[in-house]
């Protein structure tokens, strides 16, 4: 029984796991699945220049900011407190393409030749971290939610408008994929 | 809002991020596999995790449920006459997701898990959101 608090969880038991979230915040409190909302909340909690887009009562969000709280303590617990020793066997293909855009270190969550502080340094690290992260801000409120809130959520509660956006993602998506990491890894 | 109700909030995001790590959805490599079609892991999570809730929010919808304070359940819609919306700010989300490798639950996770710099991202995330902000009027939706 233990041994499944370390070991990965195959897709076919994580996928339904996951998808409880939504019945389970509708029944908590009335609440819709979604995480990106969060930093819209911390914008509205400190904004310095009165935007009207966080004109609002931030503390509306407190339960969300609460949850991601939450998602970290859950990180720390299945990544460190659990954590499962073996390298995360991802497809052969996969490996191959990655090993000839120079990825040689495949153990952790992250490849750790680009996930950590010292790269921060070069334009590689500055692109992937930085621009990388102010896509997903900017991107995601911009298209009104992210893999939680459209994907999950909204084509669960079958919104043409979150099929539009997750069409954006995969767009998106395999234009980096295909045409710009080549470039930037 | 209750004071429970918080812990509740707590429990469920704990759970969920457990899952992600456990699921492998916040691994960079796994995103890197999904972009590249090279294996069903993360199209199989997506798509059962859809099954699961849209099943439960057909039961919801039939059975007019409420919350556990008695509250009617409302999920609120989304207009998709904005379709540009969609298309240009999901796509520039994709780049993003694609680039990092995580979505927004999953930086928190990593986070978490103790790999520190993603602190970084979660900051240029809450500058995008708030860039979006100030120019969003000029923007098309």
């Amino acid at each position: 029984m233990l041994d499944l608090l370390y070991q990965p969880w195959p897709w076919f038991i994580a996928g339904p796991v996951i998808g409880l979230m939504v019945p389970l915040l509708l029944y908590i409190g009335n609440k819709s699945f979604g995480v990106s909302s969060n930093f819209r909340h911390i914008c509205a909690a400190c904004d310095p220049a009165g935007i009207e887009f966080f004109n609002y009562d931030w503390r509306t969000g407190i339960w969300n900011l609460v949850l991601i709280v939450g998602v970290a303590i859950g990180g720390f617990l299945g990544g460190s407190v659990f954590a499962n020793p073996e390298p995360i066997a991802i497809s052969a293909q996969t490996t191959q393409d990655l090993q000839t855009l120079g990825i040689l270190n495949f153990t952790g969550f992250v490849p750790s030749d680009i996930f950590n502080w010292e790269i921060l340094g070069s334009a590689k690290g500055l692109t992937i971290l930085i621009i990388g992260g102010f896509l997903i801000g900017f991107g995601t409120r911009y298209a009104g939610g992210c893999t939680s809130g459209h994907a999950i959520t909204g084509l669960s509660n079958l919104q043409l408008a979150s099929f539009i956006a997750v069409i954006g993602f995969f767009i998106g998506g395999l234009i980096m994929t295909y045409l710009l990491l080549p470039l930037i890894l | 809002m209750k004071y429970t109700d918080y812990f509740l909030y707590l429990l469920s995001g704990i759970f969920f991020g457990f899952v992600l790590v456990k699921s492998e959805v916040i691994s960079w490599f796994r995103i890197q596999e999904m972009f590249r079609f090279d294996s069903i892991h993360m199209y199989g999570i997506i798509g059962l995790a859809i099954l699961v809730g849209m099943i439960s929010i057909q039961i919801v919808k039939k059975l007019n449920a409420t919350d556990k304070n008695g509250t009617p359940i409302t999920i609120p819609p989304k207009d998709p006459s904005q379709w540009k919306r969609y298309v240009i700010g999901g796509s520039m989300f994709g780049l993003g997701w694609a680039l990092l490798g995580a979505c927004p639950a999953p930086l928190f996770a990593l986070l978490g898990t103790g790999i520190s710099v993603m602190i970084v991202p979660i900051v240029a995330a809450i500058l995008g959101t708030y860039t979006y902000g100030v120019f969003q009027k000029y923007m098309p939706h």
